[in-house]
């Protein structure tokens, strides 16, 4: 009965009128059963503890940051000073490292990723698909210092000897590829990025392709689109589920700590050059907040975890947006 | 409703459940192993100190040795980092603390009572680097050094390293500097040095456990500094005495003040100390780095055990004070042992350390002369 009156278009003044007379029993059952509130309450007290978590770490951080807030104001957002000796301090060349890293590792994880998958979904006869995707979701098992190891004695000395000569000498007169050669530097740390997070991208998507529909494929088929085309359309129909996996994978490499500040080179200044060596924010609060013992150090060091968090909504809602129009153009010309 | 009633009776009793054990789970070990209290049964004295991961692997062995002679202490020792222990024993959170170096004098002040400062072992801060083709060990004088931190000299064929290195066939490629990134004591004792033999060095970068480095790159513990200069040619970093010895890390030779190119060896490192006790202050609060003496290598320093002069529970400031007492007499056997390269204290700071821990009281009463 209450499920018809739901389901029934109530006016808007019916609306008021059961916002007047709130009704606790009918808010936690609808149904009226005891059984489903208890659930109900149950399954609603778990969203509010994370809710809770969530807005104790913010607040909590918040209060930490006061000291750093009130000393630096705006400035700290700006700055390019970080100064432990003298007490300044500023955001500019963590956030720089973190966004451009977490971008580049995007530009190479995302085309790579797909491929992976739409290969495996589309392509692959099962008996190379299945131990291909064991692998990559062996990656995604590795710890993270051995991806940093890895990256000291095989990646960067790789990079130094056979990558980076080549573009310097051919890209050489952009300003991304200018400056010392050393294998150690945002470039390393982008890739090594990358590389970690490519299975978590591609195990999702995988999944996603799975779920759409097989009559997709056929009614496409069907129509005579070829492979490629047939692929379009599936890769359309499961836009939402590669965005959540991209904002997935993306959130890996913002807050990935180790593997980064063993490549990066954890040098906050900001240069134009993917071969110079950058810093990241998960990296210096990982490498400095043990030592710092001054009350205005920890606390720029806190608001730095702050910015964090704010990054993080920022890039997160960028992607979001960002994929979602693209894949509303695709599904457009995909339908046209 | 019967089948309702039923999840709701299990509900409730989960519930209670949960409460009961997250409540077990928050007061359990504060009344059982905390800093209040001397322990239950047994006469068993449980003591908890953290600080300092660089005197580590030595304490650990301490602890471990230290359990067979007095099976009544229970000591436990965290390495969380010198910054870390100086603010739980400000907080005292822990029985003792433990320092690469000395505590400032706005830390003092912040701490609820008189702390002290008593010397363990020595360490030393020790010059490494990777250049295919140079077998000898490097030297350098200080001003080499400061100016190759500072990215004053930028080849390895400089002029100035020539001077130091007669006969060396040095490559005319660029160095590559790598310090520690993380916050260490490591840092805190060269830039330490640093300052004081190089002025603008002082003026420029300054003394700290993290600094504002003029060039080069990062790496994270001492672990990282040696990958990347393991794996980059042409790199030269920083690193302790007591990782780089078991690593066979290639160490330069440091001239000091007396003029004399110096390995790091442990000798040379307990007579830093042994030439600077006359200006050793009564605290202990001191730096030992560039010292005079022709034996003596110039980048060395304390690593500090911190605890309070008045102990609140005699039991367990007893069983601390003679844990380190064993330590600065017995405990430096294993400094011997190839895989624990600390220099043991010079006599006569032994001395004064006994006092200091002579002077250690509870409720008034001295704790070691109570035995």
């Amino acid at each position: 009965m209450s499920d018809q009156q739901l389901a029934a278009p109530t006016p808007s003044s019916t609306y008021g009128a059961q916002a007047r007379t709130w009704n606790w029993r009918r808010a936690l059952s609808p149904t009226g059963n005891a059984g489903d509130a208890v659930f109900r309450a149950a399954l609603f007290a778990s969203a509010l503890v994370l809710l809770l978590i969530v807005a104790a770490m913010i607040a909590a951080i918040a209060s930490n940051s006061v000291p750093s807030i009130r000393a630096f104001g705006f400035g700290f957002l700006t700055s390019r000073e970080w100064n432990p000796i003298t007490g300044n301090f500023g955001a500019l060349p963590f956030i720089y490292g973190t966004v451009m890293s977490s971008v580049l590792a995007l530009l190479i994880s995302v085309p790579l990723s797909l491929g992976v998958a739409v290969f495996l979904v589309e392509q692959a006869p099962r008996r190379i698909a299945r131990p291909i995707t064991f692998l990559v979701e062996l990656l995604a098992a590795i710890p993270s210092v051995v991806y940093g190891l890895w990256g000291i004695f095989v990646l960067a000395p790789f990079l130094r000897e056979y990558i980076q000569p080549p573009l310097a000498n051919w890209f050489g007169w952009l300003p991304l590829f200018q400056g010392t050669i050393t294998g150690i530097g945002l470039m390393t740390g982008g890739i090594i990025l990358a590389i970690m997070i490519t299975p978590i991208i591609s195990a999702v998507v995988r999944d996603v392709l799975a779920a759409v529909p097989m009559s997709q494929r056929e009614a496409a088929l069907a129509l005579g689109a070829t492979r490629w085309e047939t692929t379009r359309v599936v890769l359309a129909n499961g836009g939402p589920g590669i965005a959540g996996a991209i904002i997935l994978g993306l959130g890996r490499a913002i807050g990935e700590t180790m593997a980064v500040t063993m490549l990066i080179g954890n040098r906050p200044e900001i240069s134009a050059s993917l071969f110079a060596p950058s810093y990241t924010i998960a990296s210096v609060l990982a490498n400095e907040f043990t030592e710092a013992s001054d009350e205005l150090y920890l606390s720029a060091l806190i608001q730095l975890g702050l910015i964090l968090f704010f990054v993080t909504f920022v890039i997160n809602g960028a992607a979001r947006v960002l994929v979602w129009s693209v894949t509303r153009g695709t599904s457009d010309t995909a339908r046209a | 409703m019967f089948l309702s009633l039923t999840i709701r009776t299990t509900f409730a009793f989960l519930l209670t459940g949960a409460v009961a054990l997250s409540a077990a789970a928050c007061f359990g070990p504060s009344s059982g192993g905390g800093v209040v209290g001397s322990g239950g049964g047994g006469g068993t004295v449980r003591l908890q100190g953290a600080g300092a991961t660089f005197p580590n692997p030595l304490y650990q062995k301490w602890l471990s040795e230290y359990g067979k002679v007095n099976t009544q202490a229970q000591i436990d020792y965290q390495s969380v980092g010198s910054g870390a222990g100086i603010k739980q024993i400000q907080e005292q959170t822990i029985d003792f603390g433990a320092s690469d170096k000395p505590m400032t004098d706005d830390e003092l002040k912040k701490a609820p009572g008189e702390l002290l400062h008593i010397p363990m072992v020595l360490g030393a801060v020790v010059v490494t680097y990777n250049l295919e083709g140079v077998a000898a060990p490097l030297r350098f004088s200080p001003d080499v050094l400061a100016d190759i931190f500072l990215g004053n000299i930028k080849k390895w064929d400089d002029a100035r390293i020539k001077a130091d290195n007669p006969g060396v066939n040095l490559p005319a490629t660029d160095i590559t500097v790598v310090h520690r990134t993380d916050g260490s004591g490591t840092t805190a004792v060269f830039t330490d040095y640093l300052s004081k033999v190089n002025p603008a060095w002082k003026e420029k970068v300054g003394t700290g456990v993290s600094v504002r480095w003029p060039a080069g790159q990062g790496g994270k513990g001492n672990e990282g500094v040696t990958g990347q200069v393991k794996a980059q040619p042409n790199t030269i970093g920083y690193v302790e005495l007591a990782y780089a010895t078991p690593n066979k890390l290639p160490v330069a030779l440091i001239k000091n003040r007396a003029g004399n190119f110096v390995a790091p060896t442990l000798d040379a490192v307990t007579a830093a100390a042994a030439e600077t006790i006359a200006d050793t202050p009564e605290d202990m609060r001191v730096s030992i780095t560039d010292p005079a003496g022709a034996t003596v290598y110039p980048i060395a320093s304390y690593t500090y055990i911190l605890l309070y002069k008045d102990q609140k529970d005699a039991a367990k400031g007893k069983a601390l004070v003679d844990f380190l007492w064993w330590g600065i007499h017995d405990g430096t056997r294993f400094t011997k042992e190839p895989q624990y390269p600390y220099a043991p204290l010079p006599a006569e700071m032994v001395k004064r350390v006994e006092v200091k821990l002579n002077s250690v009281v509870s409720g008034g009463k001295p704790l070691r002369a109570t035995q």
